[in-house]
């Protein structure tokens, strides 16, 4: 008899510790003043990033960034802006992996967040566009 | 003495149970993060939702 009410309380017990990590997972956040203002950067520079990305000159990584693929093409006046541009925009995506991780309350979660942008910016990638297979190769899209 | 070793049993099962709930709670949530990307990823790529569904979503690298 006290055994048994031992054992329900302990299955109503377990019925609650599991059911807090199910509401925490459900989302991840990421509405923070933080986030949305390395979002509202990024997409600014989108404009000026799209064409660069079409015509193959830049291309998306396999870690999450951006990188220079084919300097010759773009044309040599445009090379250096086009270095400032991935330069801005990996620095802004570094900082958006970091923000997350941290809104959440889990900073060792970056690197997870990383690889999972790093698939679906390719996954989400115009056709056309380039981006890094596993092995580090070019591949056009 | 046969209750006493049931009662431990038991203590040894919820504490192993709630390690496990613990556990489940530092996995990296895949398919949440994937959602935040994808919110994330269409607002900066300015990518609407028709648009999307008439396109084939994933690709095998």
């Amino acid at each position: 008899m006290k055994i048994g009410h031992w054992f329900r309380t302990l299955l109503m017990m377990i019925a609650f510790a599991s059911a807090l990590p199910v509401h925490a997972q459900a989302n991840l956040e990421i509405n923070t003043p933080g986030i949305a203002a390395i979002q509202s950067s990024m997409t600014q520079r989108h404009g000026q990033l799209a064409p660069l990305y079409g015509s193959g000159g830049v291309g998306l990584t396999r870690d999450g960034n951006v990188a220079l693929r084919d300097p010759n093409a773009v044309p040599l006046a445009q090379r250096q802006q086009a270095n400032s541009l991935i330069a801005a925009e990996n620095q802004d995506r570094a900082a958006l992996y970091r923000e997350i991780a941290r809104a959440n309350n889990k900073p060792e979660w970056e690197n997870d967040i990383r690889s999972t942008f790093a698939q679906r910016w390719i996954d989400k990638a115009q056709a056309g566009w380039y981006y890094q297979n596993a092995s580090g190769a070019w591949v056009r899209k | 003495m046969n209750r006493r070793l049931f009662g431990f049993t038991m203590a040894a099962g919820a504490v192993l149970a709630l390690a496990g709930c613990v556990t489940i709670n530092i996995y990296f949530p895949a398919a949440a993060a994937e959602k935040a990307a994808d919110r994330i990823i269409d607002e900066v790529w300015q990518i609407k939702k028709g648009e999307e569904a008439a396109k084939p979503p994933a690709t095998t690298k």
